[in-house]
């Protein structure tokens, strides 16, 4: 570290063994000030482990995590500036909402008319006014989770911390929370880490979302990025739906193993090995005639806006997104408008050049 | 945990729907065997209350009861004498004080000694932890009476016999289990989440455990408690061989009372001894089953 002090979280070479496996493995992590950061992975691939480290519930067995350049690694949950919603909420059940609120505040000693007024601004911003009296037991879902929320805000923290806050909710319900949530966290501008499984809840909150796959750091960057370019097999496959084929690749086509070629814009030829090509389903386009490659139709899934083709290309399958209205022909024409190529798992190119390391 | 609930709720809705049906089809044809099993139903009813009350009924009458011959339903006479007879009685008075000392003393005793056991129970892995928990049970697995003889050895060489230590020793045994194992049950419904987020929010440790484990846990503490009263109040065996002839509570002075007395004052003696429990009872009936804290635990 040569930066003195440096802002926001920094996550520097820890690890985590729990029960004798490695959870989390020499995790390199910095989220800047003010950032919304997502930690996306499947479950067990070390991402609560992380959030529950920062959090001070679990000590790393190597490594740091510094808060404005403040090593916390050793402090107990209660020393340390951050707040924690948790998964099931864990709101008090024998104190009303603004006891839930006010606890956190009551223990610094502050005196009571300006806890009653920080509650009550905390809860005008979850817009729970009308709650502040009521238990937990007698509001619904969505308004125990705001409740959590408040819980934590009213306390200032430095870093927030989210446990897959939304995955009690149900599906119409989530999606508002979630921009509740990123609304609250940039008017306010609080650094803030968020763990979830849901790439879809990744994708239209964060900054930036770390994809984590058996306690590793797999691919941090910012939602376009990590979509257009997944740096790895594992980010291309679990971020987004993506087809996947064994394929040399040749000046504008790629030449699938049973010698089918498929043209494929963007791509140009490199040596005689064999790529795995990414192709989002998106950039499949499907004509009734053109100088695609001949396909076959398996199936049509409406999608309601799109619809979803399965095809099947010289032995391979291809998923295609395509406007809902398309009346596709027995044998349509497919042709790829964008891949990126992947050997031994790594992004070898995408539609400019990388380098190759 | 949610899940469950969810899945009740869902239960409960399809009987709701499917119960309009069942009672058409019961209101068109009641069948000569569902009357006849409505029948028996009520005569079983009938039978366990008169085996649970009667006898009740029968001390009521009786603790009242003046001059009683064979072949009348009711006493003759009514008269409260053989109450006054009894609280005026130095003896049994005095076992009734000693009863309300000791059964208050084990009480507390066995909270100070089993709570932070069952709290150790719940939260902590420690190895042999569950081989513990089930000896608890040991000590009613085997005959009462076999323990209390080969404690008295014991006791008799520490001279415990005959003391208040010894007895409050001996009736501590009758509580254990119910002191270990409901609060252990309540402090593991207690999702460790809550005890979490309460140290994020700046508590220490202790200041979780009183703010926000304790209060939680507080109804099943309670009904330990409740019970482990009674069971001090109510023990009379172990109490006899280890307290006599000093201490002699109010179980002990049953025999006696039974031998020497007349029926009449025995049976006030009875109801004085089933007071706490029916008190205590519906007190945790009220407070504890229903209120604010029982719901609060459906928040998981």
């Amino acid at each position: 570290m040569n930066e003195a002090r440096p802002a926001g979280l920094l996550i520097d070479h820890v690890s985590k063994d729990l029960g004798g496996r490695t959870i989390v493995a020499d995790m390199q992590l910095e989220v800047r000030p003010h950032e919304l950061t997502c930690l996306l992975g499947p479950s067990g691939c070390g991402k609560t482990t992380t959030l529950r480290m920062i959090g001070g519930f679990l000590q790393p067995d190597a490594g740091q995590i510094l808060i404005d350049g403040v090593d916390v690694s050793r402090l107990a949950p209660e020393r340390r500036p951050t707040a924690m919603v948790f998964q099931n909420y864990a709101l008090w059940p024998h104190m009303t909402v603004f006891k839930n609120v006010a606890f956190g505040l009551k223990l610094r000693k502050l005196p009571k008319a300006e806890i009653r007024e920080r509650v009550e601004s905390v809860l005008e911003l979850v817009g729970l006014t009308h709650h502040t009296h009521s238990y937990p037991a007698r509001i619904s879902g969505g308004e125990q989770q705001r409740v959590a929320l408040a819980r934590a805000l009213v306390l200032e923290p430095k870093v927030l911390l989210l446990d897959e806050p939304l995955s009690n909710l149900d599906a119409k319900l989530r999606v508002r929370v979630r921009e509740d949530i990123r609304e609250i966290q940039q008017r306010i501008g609080i650094t803030t880490v968020f763990v979830t499984h849901d790439q879809d809840e990744a994708l239209s909150i964060s900054d930036r979302i770390a994809v984590m796959s058996g306690g590793k750091v797999e691919q941090y960057a910012d939602p376009r990025t990590l979509y257009r370019e997944p740096a790895t097999h594992f980010v291309a496959s679990f971020v987004g739906a993506m087809n996947f084929y064994r394929a040399t690749v040749h000046d504008g086509s790629i030449e699938l193993e049973d010698g089918t070629r498929i043209p494929c814009e963007g791509v140009s030829r490199n040596g005689d090995a064999a790529f795995e090509v990414g192709v989002r389903p998106e950039d499949v386009e499907v004509t009734a005639n053109g100088d695609g490659a001949e396909a076959t139709v398996l199936r049509e899934i409406p999608r309601g806006h799109y619809k979803e083709l399965v095809l099947s290309v010289g032995g391979a399958e291809a998923r295609a997104f395509v406007a809902p209205e398309l009346t596709s022909s027995e044998r349509p024409r497919v042709r790829f408008t964008r891949a990126v190529l992947y050997r031994d798992g790594a992004l070898r190119r995408a539609e400019q050049p990388v380098a190759v390391g | 945990m949610s899940a469950v609930e969810h899945q009740g709720v869902a239960l409960g809705e399809l009987e709701q729907a499917e119960l309009p049906v069942a009672r058409a089809i019961r209101r068109r044809r009641p069948s000569p065997r569902r009357v006849g099993l409505r029948a028996l139903g009520i005569v079983l009813v009938t039978a366990l209350l008169v085996f649970m009350i009667g006898p009740l009924v029968w001390l009521m009458v009786r603790a009242f009861s003046g001059l009683w011959q064979f072949p009348d339903l009711l006493p003759h006479t009514w008269t409260v004498q053989w109450w006054r007879s009894v609280f005026a009685d130095k003896n049994l008075s005095h076992s009734i004080k000693l009863s309300f000392e000791f059964a208050p003393v084990v009480t507390v005793v066995s909270a100070v000694i089993c709570l932070p056991a069952a709290y150790a129970f719940a939260r902590l892995k420690f190895p042999g932890r569950f081989a513990l928990l089930v000896s608890l049970f040991a000590t009613n697995a085997f005959p009462k009476i076999g323990l209390y003889v080969s404690m008295a050895g014991v006791f008799y060489s520490l001279h415990l016999m005959g003391t208040f230590m010894g007895v409050v020793v001996v009736q501590l045994i009758g509580t254990i289990v119910f002191m270990t194992w409901i609060p252990t049950a309540a402090f593991s419904a207690i999702p460790r989440s809550l005890e979490e987020a309460a140290r994020d929010v700046g508590a220490g440790p202790l200041r979780v455990f009183f703010r926000v484990t304790f209060p939680l846990a507080a109804p099943g503490i309670f009904v330990a408690m409740i019970l482990s009263f009674l069971a001090a109040f109510d023990e009379a065996q172990g109490t006899f061989l280890v307290g006599i002839p000093n201490y002699i509570t109010m179980p002990t002075e049953m025999y006696t009372l039974v031998l020497n007395y007349p029926e009449q004052a025995a049976a006030v003696f009875s109801i004085l001894l089933a007071v706490p429990s029916v008190v205590l009872m519906s007190f945790a009936r009220k407070h504890v089953m229903g209120g604010k804290l029982a719901e609060g635990f459906q928040i998981r």
